[in-house]
Protein backbone atom coordinates (compact mmCIF):
# COMPACT_ATOMS: atom_id res chain seq x y z
CA UNK A 1 0.00 0.00 0.00
CA UNK A 2 3.03 2.52 -0.39
CA UNK A 3 1.35 4.42 -2.81
CA UNK A 4 3.20 7.52 -4.16
CA UNK A 5 0.26 10.54 -2.89
CA UNK A 6 1.50 13.54 -1.73
CA UNK A 7 0.65 12.58 1.77
CA UNK A 8 2.60 9.96 2.12
CA UNK A 9 6.02 11.59 1.73
CA UNK A 10 8.85 10.17 3.79
CA UNK A 11 9.26 11.09 7.16
CA UNK A 12 10.45 14.17 7.59
CA UNK A 13 14.13 14.92 9.17
CA UNK A 14 13.26 14.92 12.87
CA UNK A 15 16.33 17.65 13.65
CA UNK A 16 14.72 20.22 11.21
CA UNK A 17 11.39 20.02 13.82
CA UNK A 18 11.97 21.97 16.80
CA UNK A 19 8.92 20.63 18.38
CA UNK A 20 9.28 17.04 17.29
CA UNK A 21 8.92 14.51 20.38
CA UNK A 22 11.97 12.46 19.93
CA UNK A 23 14.35 13.10 22.56
CA UNK A 24 14.00 16.18 24.37
CA UNK A 25 12.02 14.91 27.51
CA UNK A 26 13.89 11.92 28.76
CA UNK A 27 11.95 11.86 32.22
CA UNK A 28 7.77 11.77 31.45
CA UNK A 29 6.94 8.43 30.29
CA UNK A 30 4.28 9.73 28.44
CA UNK A 31 6.60 11.33 25.96
CA UNK A 32 7.12 7.93 24.36
CA UNK A 33 6.85 9.08 20.65
CA UNK A 34 7.13 5.49 19.81
CA UNK A 35 3.91 3.51 20.18
CA UNK A 36 4.93 0.43 20.57
CA UNK A 37 1.45 -0.86 19.68
CA UNK A 38 1.65 1.19 16.57
CA UNK A 39 4.66 0.00 15.56
CA UNK A 40 4.45 -3.41 15.04
CA UNK A 41 3.19 -4.62 11.59
CA UNK A 42 4.35 -1.99 9.48
CA UNK A 43 1.63 -2.94 7.01
CA UNK A 44 0.41 0.49 6.04
CA UNK A 45 2.74 3.05 5.93
CA UNK A 46 1.39 5.96 4.41
CA UNK A 47 -0.68 6.79 7.30
CA UNK A 48 0.88 10.32 6.81
CA UNK A 49 -2.58 10.93 4.52
CA UNK A 50 -5.19 9.47 7.07
CA UNK A 51 -7.27 12.45 8.35
CA UNK A 52 -9.77 11.85 10.69
CA UNK A 53 -11.99 9.05 10.88
CA UNK A 54 -11.62 8.67 7.21
CA UNK A 55 -11.03 4.86 6.02
CA UNK A 56 -7.69 3.75 4.91
CA UNK A 57 -9.03 1.13 2.70
CA UNK A 58 -11.38 -1.19 1.15
CA UNK A 59 -10.61 -4.81 0.56
CA UNK A 60 -8.45 -5.81 3.34
CA UNK A 61 -9.31 -9.57 4.29
CA UNK A 62 -10.56 -10.20 8.18
CA UNK A 63 -7.47 -11.46 8.71
CA UNK A 64 -5.01 -9.47 8.33
CA UNK A 65 -3.99 -7.13 11.17
CA UNK A 66 -4.61 -3.66 11.42
CA UNK A 67 -3.29 -0.99 10.16
CA UNK A 68 -0.47 0.65 12.30
CA UNK A 69 1.50 3.89 12.39
CA UNK A 70 4.66 3.74 11.60
CA UNK A 71 5.76 6.79 13.88
CA UNK A 72 3.87 8.51 16.78
CA UNK A 73 5.46 11.83 15.59
CA UNK A 74 3.07 11.72 12.65
CA UNK A 75 0.02 11.47 15.23
CA UNK A 76 -1.95 9.82 17.12
CA UNK A 77 -3.53 6.04 16.75
CA UNK A 78 -6.38 6.26 18.53
CA UNK A 79 -8.44 3.26 16.84
CA UNK A 80 -8.37 1.38 14.41
CA UNK A 81 -11.56 -0.29 13.41
CA UNK A 82 -12.75 -2.98 10.79
CA UNK A 83 -16.04 -3.62 9.28
CA UNK A 84 -19.69 -1.74 9.79
CA UNK A 85 -21.60 -1.27 13.05
CA UNK A 86 -20.44 -4.12 15.06
CA UNK A 87 -21.92 -6.24 13.33
CA UNK A 88 -20.00 -9.45 13.97
CA UNK A 89 -22.54 -12.40 14.60
CA UNK A 90 -23.80 -12.64 11.42
CA UNK A 91 -22.59 -13.85 7.76
CA UNK A 92 -21.20 -10.22 6.15
CA UNK A 93 -23.79 -9.97 3.12
CA UNK A 94 -22.62 -6.29 2.11
CA UNK A 95 -18.78 -6.51 1.63
CA UNK A 96 -18.14 -3.70 4.19
CA UNK A 97 -16.73 -6.69 6.48
CA UNK A 98 -13.09 -6.00 4.92
CA UNK A 99 -12.92 -1.60 5.57
CA UNK A 100 -10.07 -1.10 7.78
CA UNK A 101 -10.56 2.31 9.60
CA UNK A 102 -7.25 3.73 11.45
CA UNK A 103 -8.49 6.85 13.03
CA UNK A 104 -5.40 8.76 13.31
CA UNK A 105 -5.70 12.51 15.10
CA UNK A 106 -3.54 15.17 15.99
CA UNK A 107 -0.32 15.08 12.85
CA UNK A 108 2.14 17.51 13.48
CA UNK A 109 1.67 21.09 11.22
CA UNK A 110 4.47 22.36 9.61
CA UNK A 111 5.43 25.97 9.33
CA UNK A 112 3.96 28.53 8.29
CA UNK A 113 0.81 28.02 10.90
CA UNK A 114 -0.61 30.84 9.89
CA UNK A 115 -2.20 33.85 11.17
CA UNK A 116 -0.87 34.80 14.55
CA UNK A 117 0.08 31.37 15.05
CA UNK A 118 3.48 31.43 14.33
CA UNK A 119 3.85 35.26 16.31
CA UNK A 120 2.63 33.36 19.66
CA UNK A 121 4.59 30.32 18.98
CA UNK A 122 7.71 32.61 18.24
CA UNK A 123 6.91 34.52 21.67
CA UNK A 124 6.14 31.37 23.88
CA UNK A 125 9.29 29.69 22.89
CA UNK A 126 11.57 32.92 22.84
CA UNK A 127 10.02 33.33 26.66
CA UNK A 128 10.83 29.70 27.39
CA UNK A 129 14.27 29.68 26.46
CA UNK A 130 14.21 32.79 28.74
CA UNK A 131 13.09 30.84 31.32
CA UNK A 132 15.56 27.99 30.90
CA UNK A 133 13.32 25.61 29.19
CA UNK A 134 14.20 24.10 25.85
CA UNK A 135 11.33 25.01 24.02
CA UNK A 136 11.53 20.95 22.21
CA UNK A 137 11.06 20.23 25.88
CA UNK A 138 7.98 22.09 26.86
CA UNK A 139 6.16 21.93 23.75
CA UNK A 140 5.76 18.42 22.21
CA UNK A 141 3.76 18.96 19.12
CA UNK A 142 1.98 21.81 17.52
CA UNK A 143 -1.25 20.88 15.41
CA UNK A 144 -3.19 23.37 13.43
CA UNK A 145 -6.44 21.58 12.48
CA UNK A 146 -9.57 23.10 11.07
CA UNK A 147 -8.13 27.02 12.16
CA UNK A 148 -7.26 26.18 15.55
CA UNK A 149 -4.20 25.95 17.78
CA UNK A 150 -3.46 23.07 19.81
CA UNK A 151 -0.12 22.81 21.15
CA UNK A 152 0.65 19.73 23.02
CA UNK A 153 2.54 20.11 26.40
CA UNK A 154 4.53 18.39 28.65
CA UNK A 155 3.26 17.70 31.98
CA UNK A 156 6.05 18.91 34.01
CA UNK A 157 6.22 22.23 32.31
CA UNK A 158 2.32 22.47 31.87
CA UNK A 159 1.95 25.36 34.68
CA UNK A 160 4.69 27.54 34.02
CA UNK A 161 3.45 27.29 30.56
CA UNK A 162 0.34 28.34 31.56
CA UNK A 163 1.95 31.02 33.79
CA UNK A 164 4.10 32.42 31.14
CA UNK A 165 1.48 32.51 28.52
CA UNK A 166 -1.00 34.73 31.09
CA UNK A 167 1.48 37.10 31.87
CA UNK A 168 4.34 37.73 28.88
CA UNK A 169 2.87 40.79 27.63
CA UNK A 170 2.40 40.12 24.05
CA UNK A 171 1.10 36.24 24.96
CA UNK A 172 -1.78 37.43 27.35
CA UNK A 173 -3.99 34.53 27.91
CA UNK A 174 -5.78 35.89 30.51
CA UNK A 175 -8.83 33.77 29.97
CA UNK A 176 -9.01 30.11 30.58
CA UNK A 177 -11.96 28.66 29.49
CA UNK A 178 -11.57 25.65 31.69
CA UNK A 179 -10.45 22.02 31.58
CA UNK A 180 -11.95 18.49 29.71
CA UNK A 181 -10.64 15.45 29.97
CA UNK A 182 -10.42 12.89 26.78
CA UNK A 183 -10.08 9.28 27.31
CA UNK A 184 -8.51 7.17 24.27
CA UNK A 185 -7.88 3.77 25.18
CA UNK A 186 -6.04 2.25 22.46
CA UNK A 187 -3.33 5.24 22.21
CA UNK A 188 -1.01 3.01 24.48
CA UNK A 189 1.06 5.19 26.96
CA UNK A 190 -1.12 8.37 26.09
CA UNK A 191 -4.73 7.22 27.07
CA UNK A 192 -5.55 10.08 29.19
CA UNK A 193 -5.91 13.61 27.77
CA UNK A 194 -6.34 16.56 29.55
CA UNK A 195 -7.34 19.81 27.13
CA UNK A 196 -7.11 23.60 28.25
CA UNK A 197 -8.98 26.12 25.81
CA UNK A 198 -7.15 29.65 26.54
CA UNK A 199 -8.40 32.68 25.39
CA UNK A 200 -6.99 36.54 25.05
CA UNK A 201 -8.75 39.10 25.51
CA UNK A 202 -5.76 42.13 25.70
CA UNK A 203 -4.29 40.79 22.45
CA UNK A 204 -7.98 40.13 20.36
CA UNK A 205 -9.94 37.14 20.67
CA UNK A 206 -7.45 35.12 20.34
CA UNK A 207 -8.12 30.76 21.37
CA UNK A 208 -5.38 28.69 22.14
CA UNK A 209 -5.84 25.22 23.06
CA UNK A 210 -3.04 23.25 25.15
CA UNK A 211 -3.18 19.73 25.66
CA UNK A 212 -1.65 17.45 28.08
CA UNK A 213 -1.19 13.60 27.46
CA UNK A 214 -0.17 10.85 30.57
CA UNK A 215 -0.87 7.29 30.27
CA UNK A 216 -3.74 5.46 32.39
CA UNK A 217 -1.12 3.93 34.84
CA UNK A 218 0.68 7.27 35.90
CA UNK A 219 -2.29 10.04 35.25
CA UNK A 220 -0.94 12.70 37.03
CA UNK A 221 -0.95 16.25 36.16
CA UNK A 222 0.09 19.32 37.98
CA UNK A 223 -2.88 21.83 38.93
CA UNK A 224 -3.01 25.23 37.06
CA UNK A 225 -5.45 26.42 39.56
CA UNK A 226 -2.06 29.26 40.86
CA UNK A 227 -2.51 30.28 37.58
CA UNK A 228 -6.15 29.99 36.65
CA UNK A 229 -8.23 30.22 39.61
CA UNK A 230 -11.41 29.24 37.60
CA UNK A 231 -9.72 25.74 37.00
CA UNK A 232 -10.58 24.88 40.41
CA UNK A 233 -14.06 22.80 39.69
CA UNK A 234 -13.17 22.11 36.15
CA UNK A 235 -9.94 19.78 37.25
CA UNK A 236 -12.47 18.28 39.77
CA UNK A 237 -14.73 17.31 37.02
CA UNK A 238 -11.78 16.18 35.07
CA UNK A 239 -10.62 14.15 37.89
CA UNK A 240 -14.54 13.15 38.44
CA UNK A 241 -15.14 12.21 35.14
CA UNK A 242 -11.87 10.83 33.57
CA UNK A 243 -9.38 10.30 36.72
CA UNK A 244 -6.61 12.28 36.05
CA UNK A 245 -5.44 13.48 39.16
CA UNK A 246 -4.38 17.13 39.46
CA UNK A 247 -1.23 17.76 42.00
CA UNK A 248 -1.10 20.66 43.72
CA UNK A 249 -4.98 21.34 43.47
CA UNK A 250 -6.21 22.94 46.84
CA UNK A 251 -9.67 19.95 47.13
CA UNK A 252 -9.38 17.64 44.61
CA UNK A 253 -13.11 16.37 45.52
CA UNK A 254 -15.43 14.73 42.91
CA UNK A 255 -17.93 17.66 42.06
CA UNK A 256 -20.95 15.89 40.14
CA UNK A 257 -20.98 11.91 41.41
CA UNK A 258 -21.70 11.36 45.01
CA UNK A 259 -18.83 11.55 47.17
CA UNK A 260 -18.34 7.23 47.65
CA UNK A 261 -18.85 6.50 43.84
CA UNK A 262 -16.29 4.18 42.60
CA UNK A 263 -14.81 4.63 39.05
CA UNK A 264 -14.76 7.54 36.18
CA UNK A 265 -17.87 7.21 34.35
CA UNK A 266 -16.76 9.32 31.19
CA UNK A 267 -14.14 6.79 30.37
CA UNK A 268 -15.10 4.79 27.34
CA UNK A 269 -14.66 1.50 29.26
CA UNK A 270 -16.87 2.76 31.59
CA UNK A 271 -20.25 0.52 31.32
CA UNK A 272 -23.65 2.70 31.26
CA UNK A 273 -25.05 0.77 33.99
CA UNK A 274 -28.80 0.04 32.39
CA UNK A 275 -31.03 -2.15 34.04
CA UNK A 276 -33.21 -4.62 31.79
CA UNK A 277 -36.92 -2.79 31.37
CA UNK A 278 -39.63 -4.52 32.02
CA UNK A 279 -42.55 -4.13 30.05
CA UNK A 280 -46.22 -6.00 30.16
CA UNK A 281 -44.86 -10.03 29.17
CA UNK A 282 -41.61 -8.94 28.32
CA UNK A 283 -37.81 -8.00 29.20
CA UNK A 284 -35.62 -5.40 27.18
CA UNK A 285 -31.96 -5.47 27.99
CA UNK A 286 -30.05 -1.92 28.41
CA UNK A 287 -29.62 -0.18 25.18
CA UNK A 288 -25.66 -0.70 25.46
CA UNK A 289 -26.55 -4.11 25.69
CA UNK A 290 -28.92 -4.97 22.89
CA UNK A 291 -25.93 -4.74 20.10
CA UNK A 292 -22.48 -3.24 19.89
CA UNK A 293 -22.48 0.13 18.59
CA UNK A 294 -19.40 2.33 17.13
CA UNK B 1 -90.06 37.56 53.89
CA UNK B 2 -87.82 34.89 53.46
CA UNK B 3 -86.26 33.32 56.48
CA UNK B 4 -82.87 32.91 57.51
CA UNK B 5 -81.51 29.93 58.13
CA UNK B 6 -81.51 30.36 61.84
CA UNK B 7 -85.36 29.79 61.46
CA UNK B 8 -85.42 26.57 59.80
CA UNK B 9 -86.03 23.31 61.20
CA UNK B 10 -82.87 21.90 62.57
CA UNK B 11 -81.32 19.70 60.04
CA UNK B 12 -78.63 16.73 60.27
CA UNK B 13 -75.86 15.61 58.26
CA UNK B 14 -74.63 12.34 58.80
CA UNK B 15 -71.19 11.17 57.40
CA UNK B 16 -67.85 10.06 58.91
CA UNK B 17 -65.77 12.97 59.73
CA UNK B 18 -63.01 11.48 57.31
CA UNK B 19 -64.98 13.06 54.39
CA UNK B 20 -65.15 16.29 55.90
CA UNK B 21 -61.23 16.26 56.68
CA UNK B 22 -60.74 14.87 53.45
CA UNK B 23 -62.43 17.66 51.47
CA UNK B 24 -60.70 19.96 53.66
CA UNK B 25 -57.27 18.67 52.64
CA UNK B 26 -57.70 18.32 48.96
CA UNK B 27 -58.75 21.66 48.75
CA UNK B 28 -55.69 23.75 50.51
CA UNK B 29 -52.72 21.48 49.56
CA UNK B 30 -49.56 23.21 49.63
CA UNK B 31 -46.57 21.54 46.76
CA UNK B 32 -43.06 22.29 47.65
CA UNK B 33 -40.95 24.23 45.21
CA UNK B 34 -39.04 21.35 43.77
CA UNK B 35 -37.64 21.52 40.39
CA UNK B 36 -35.49 18.98 38.82
CA UNK B 37 -35.35 19.02 35.36
CA UNK B 38 -37.33 19.94 32.44
CA UNK B 39 -40.69 18.69 33.89
CA UNK B 40 -40.27 21.46 36.39
CA UNK B 41 -40.85 24.41 33.53
CA UNK B 42 -44.17 22.65 32.81
CA UNK B 43 -44.66 22.55 36.61
CA UNK B 44 -44.34 26.17 36.79
CA UNK B 45 -46.12 27.12 33.81
CA UNK B 46 -49.09 25.12 35.74
CA UNK B 47 -48.64 28.15 37.76
CA UNK B 48 -49.37 30.70 35.46
CA UNK B 49 -52.68 32.59 34.92
CA UNK B 50 -52.74 30.85 31.69
CA UNK B 51 -53.75 27.11 33.45
CA UNK B 52 -53.96 29.14 36.59
CA UNK B 53 -53.79 26.34 39.53
CA UNK B 54 -55.17 28.36 42.06
CA UNK B 55 -58.52 27.10 40.73
CA UNK B 56 -57.95 24.27 42.80
CA UNK B 57 -56.38 25.96 46.00
CA UNK B 58 -52.83 25.34 45.78
CA UNK B 59 -51.32 28.82 43.26
CA UNK B 60 -48.38 28.77 46.34
CA UNK B 61 -45.35 27.18 45.83
CA UNK B 62 -43.71 26.56 49.43
CA UNK B 63 -39.98 27.09 49.41
CA UNK B 64 -40.29 24.75 52.72
CA UNK B 65 -40.93 21.41 53.14
CA UNK B 66 -42.04 22.25 57.02
CA UNK B 67 -45.28 23.97 54.68
CA UNK B 68 -45.73 21.87 52.33
CA UNK B 69 -48.31 18.44 51.99
CA UNK B 70 -47.19 17.60 48.30
CA UNK B 71 -44.05 16.99 46.52
CA UNK B 72 -44.04 17.23 42.76
CA UNK B 73 -40.94 15.02 41.96
CA UNK B 74 -40.67 16.88 38.34
CA UNK B 75 -37.71 15.24 36.31
CA UNK B 76 -35.43 12.71 35.98
CA UNK B 77 -33.42 12.06 39.86
CA UNK B 78 -29.80 11.63 39.81
CA UNK B 79 -28.15 9.60 42.40
CA UNK B 80 -26.81 12.09 43.89
CA UNK B 81 -29.91 14.35 44.34
CA UNK B 82 -31.59 11.25 45.79
CA UNK B 83 -30.91 11.82 49.50
CA UNK B 84 -31.40 15.33 49.08
CA UNK B 85 -34.92 14.42 47.79
CA UNK B 86 -35.47 12.09 50.54
CA UNK B 87 -34.50 14.48 53.01
CA UNK B 88 -37.01 16.79 51.74
CA UNK B 89 -39.46 14.37 52.12
CA UNK B 90 -38.85 13.70 55.43
CA UNK B 91 -39.15 17.60 56.38
CA UNK B 92 -42.31 17.87 55.23
CA UNK B 93 -45.00 17.09 57.83
CA UNK B 94 -48.12 14.40 57.73
CA UNK B 95 -50.15 13.69 55.50
CA UNK B 96 -48.08 14.33 52.80
CA UNK B 97 -48.21 13.09 49.17
CA UNK B 98 -45.66 12.70 46.33
CA UNK B 99 -46.46 12.77 42.53
CA UNK B 100 -44.07 11.52 40.58
CA UNK B 101 -44.27 14.07 37.40
CA UNK B 102 -42.99 12.43 33.79
CA UNK B 103 -41.63 9.57 32.52
CA UNK B 104 -38.16 9.75 34.18
CA UNK B 105 -39.26 10.46 37.80
CA UNK B 106 -41.86 7.53 37.03
CA UNK B 107 -38.93 5.17 35.52
CA UNK B 108 -35.75 7.13 35.00
CA UNK B 109 -37.36 7.22 31.43
CA UNK B 110 -34.85 7.91 28.62
CA UNK B 111 -32.18 7.47 30.93
CA UNK B 112 -31.47 3.81 31.81
CA UNK B 113 -27.94 4.62 32.69
CA UNK B 114 -25.50 4.41 35.73
CA UNK B 115 -26.12 8.23 36.59
CA UNK B 116 -30.31 8.34 37.12
CA UNK B 117 -32.51 6.91 39.75
CA UNK B 118 -34.52 4.50 37.87
CA UNK B 119 -38.09 5.81 39.57
CA UNK B 120 -38.05 7.83 42.38
CA UNK B 121 -40.49 5.58 44.25
CA UNK B 122 -36.99 3.82 44.71
CA UNK B 123 -36.57 6.86 47.30
CA UNK B 124 -39.81 7.61 48.20
CA UNK B 125 -43.69 6.41 48.27
CA UNK B 126 -44.98 8.07 45.25
CA UNK B 127 -49.25 8.47 45.46
CA UNK B 128 -49.45 9.47 41.59
CA UNK B 129 -47.95 8.65 38.62
CA UNK B 130 -47.65 10.98 35.49
CA UNK B 131 -46.65 9.88 32.57
CA UNK B 132 -45.35 11.81 29.69
CA UNK B 133 -42.03 13.43 28.52
CA UNK B 134 -42.35 16.37 29.82
CA UNK B 135 -46.43 16.11 30.34
CA UNK B 136 -48.58 19.30 29.30
CA UNK B 137 -49.68 21.47 31.82
CA UNK B 138 -53.48 20.48 31.70
CA UNK B 139 -51.77 16.72 32.07
CA UNK B 140 -50.65 17.76 35.81
CA UNK B 141 -53.77 19.12 36.55
CA UNK B 142 -55.27 16.14 35.88
CA UNK B 143 -53.06 14.10 37.82
CA UNK B 144 -53.53 16.41 40.93
CA UNK B 145 -57.21 16.40 40.28
CA UNK B 146 -56.94 12.73 40.58
CA UNK B 147 -54.53 12.73 43.27
CA UNK B 148 -57.81 15.23 45.16
CA UNK B 149 -59.70 12.35 44.96
CA UNK B 150 -57.13 10.30 46.37
CA UNK B 151 -56.99 12.65 49.12
CA UNK B 152 -61.23 13.20 49.56
CA UNK B 153 -61.62 9.56 49.97
CA UNK B 154 -58.31 8.95 52.30
CA UNK B 155 -59.33 7.15 55.52
CA UNK B 156 -58.01 8.40 58.66
CA UNK B 157 -56.31 7.52 61.59
CA UNK B 158 -55.76 3.31 62.38
CA UNK B 159 -57.81 2.36 59.05
CA UNK B 160 -55.07 4.37 56.97
CA UNK B 161 -52.52 2.55 58.48
CA UNK B 162 -53.94 -0.64 57.81
CA UNK B 163 -55.01 -0.03 54.47
CA UNK B 164 -51.60 1.12 53.73
CA UNK B 165 -50.10 -2.36 55.08
CA UNK B 166 -53.00 -4.33 53.15
CA UNK B 167 -51.73 -2.34 49.67
CA UNK B 168 -48.08 -2.93 50.17
CA UNK B 169 -49.18 -6.90 50.90
CA UNK B 170 -50.81 -7.42 47.80
CA UNK B 171 -48.29 -5.16 45.69
CA UNK B 172 -45.02 -7.49 47.27
CA UNK B 173 -47.72 -10.84 46.01
CA UNK B 174 -49.00 -9.19 42.91
CA UNK B 175 -47.42 -10.87 39.87
CA UNK B 176 -44.14 -8.96 38.41
CA UNK B 177 -45.02 -6.79 34.91
CA UNK B 178 -42.19 -8.76 33.02
CA UNK B 179 -44.15 -12.15 33.71
CA UNK B 180 -48.06 -11.14 33.03
CA UNK B 181 -49.52 -12.29 30.20
CA UNK B 182 -50.59 -9.49 27.87
CA UNK B 183 -50.54 -8.29 24.11
CA UNK B 184 -46.68 -8.70 23.98
CA UNK B 185 -46.56 -12.25 25.18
Amino acid sequence: MSTDTPGSKATPPEETRPDAPSSAVPEAPAAAPTDPAAVTSGELDDAGEVVEGEAVGLAELAESPAPALEDQARGDLVATRQGLFGNTDTGDTSGFRGLQVSVVIDVPTERPYGGWFDEVVDILAEVLEDNGIAYGAAVRKVVVDRGELTLEIAREHLVTVCRLLRDEQDLRFDLSLGVSGVHYPEDAGRELHAVYHLRSITNGPRLLRLEVAVPDADPHVPSTTNVYPVNDWHERETWDFFGIIFDGHPGLARIAMPDDWVGHPQRKDYPLGGIPVEYKGATVPPADQRRSYR
Amino acid sequence: MGRGIEEQAPGFALGAIGDIVGLARKASMWPVTMGLACCAIEMMATGTPRFDISRFGMEVFRASPRHADLMIVSGRLSQKMAPIVRQVYDQMSEPKWVLSMGACASSGGMFNNYAIVQGVDHVVPVDIYLPGCPPRPEMLLNAILELHEQVKKAPLGARRDEIARRVEAAALAATPTHAQKGLLA
